[in-house]
């Protein structure tokens, strides 16, 4: 698998997380996805971004495009430093917050990609990484 | 104040939503309306989205919560436009909207707020009479 291409975004404040949703957009274009796959993912972003910012303490995103034999990809990876999830399948759960959310934030970014990680240590940050191909 | 402007029609309110959104926009976006309603004893809301490109859990909880605040305030909201790749986003999300109204566009969305206003006032008119 070959990374075409990278960039590294801040994730600090609401603002950011409307770069994001334009700059995944511009490079879901980029790599030629559908209308449909374009809105999946950034709508996938923009929820995961939003856990970043709001639970996270704020942090970083990497977008990559792939390239694997025929298949485009892209791939987003959202690393924060802030307190962690002690229970990822609890947070994982529909309609589960411990903010004032719907709950749906990383439960649908997982069914809105085709690929769905999250490592997370207490105390010293989460790392959600997903990507859709074309 | 939120910077989307909102219009009076008759009894109607109608705000066209133009930008992509962040938070904090919609936030103010949905007490501004809130306030609106009563402020302008409006009947029906109209919200266009037709121009947003994506609408993720954020923006679908503030549309909910527009229309339930609405309704305790005996009006009526419409969404309308919503483009079909949001739309088929929106339902693998696991978002249903189903306390929303919605309607293709600004013509269905309007005769949609008539209808029901009109139904709701007969209603009135017989009980009282």
């Amino acid at each position: 698998m070959l990374i075409e291409t990278g960039e590294t975004m801040p994730l600090r404040n609401s603002d950011d997380v409307v770069r994001v949703r334009q700059a995944v957009r511009a490079r879901a274009v980029g790599a030629g996805f559908s209308l449909v796959d374009q809105t999946k993912i950034v709508t996938a972003a923009s929820e995961v971004a939003r856990n970043t910012v709001d639970y996270g303490g704020g942090g970083t995103l990497r977008i990559e495009v792939l390239r694997d034999g025929r298949r485009t990809g892209v791939r987003l990876t959202f690393i924060d430093q802030g307190p962690g999830i002690a229970d990822i399948a609890k947070a994982m759960t529909d309609g589960y917050t411990t903010g004032g959310g719907l709950g749906l934030g990383l439960s649908g970014a997982k069914r809105l990609s085709n690929e769905f990680a999250i490592t997370s240590t207490p105390g010293s940050g989460t790392v959600v990484t997903l990507a859709r191909w074309k | 104040m939120s910077e989307i402007p909102i219009l009076k029609i008759g009894d109607c309110l109608l705000v066209s939503i133009q930008v992509d959104m962040h938070d904090r926009l919609a936030m103010a976006l949905q007490d501004d309306l809130t306030q609106r309603i009563v402020a302008d004893r409006a009947r029906g809301v109209m919200i266009d989205i037709s121009a947003l490109e994506i609408v993720d859990s954020f923006i679908g909880r503030m549309l909910n919560n527009i229309a339930a605040m609405s309704r305790v305030l005996d009006a009526v909201t419409v969404v309308v436009g919503m483009r079909p790749a949001v739309a088929i986003t929106l339902v693998e999300l696991g978002l249903a909207l189903t306390g929303v109204r919605t309607a293709l566009n600004v013509d269905k969305g309007l005769a949609m707020i008539r209808s029901i206003i009109d139904k709701s006032e007969s209603a009135d008119a017989h009980r009282d009479g």
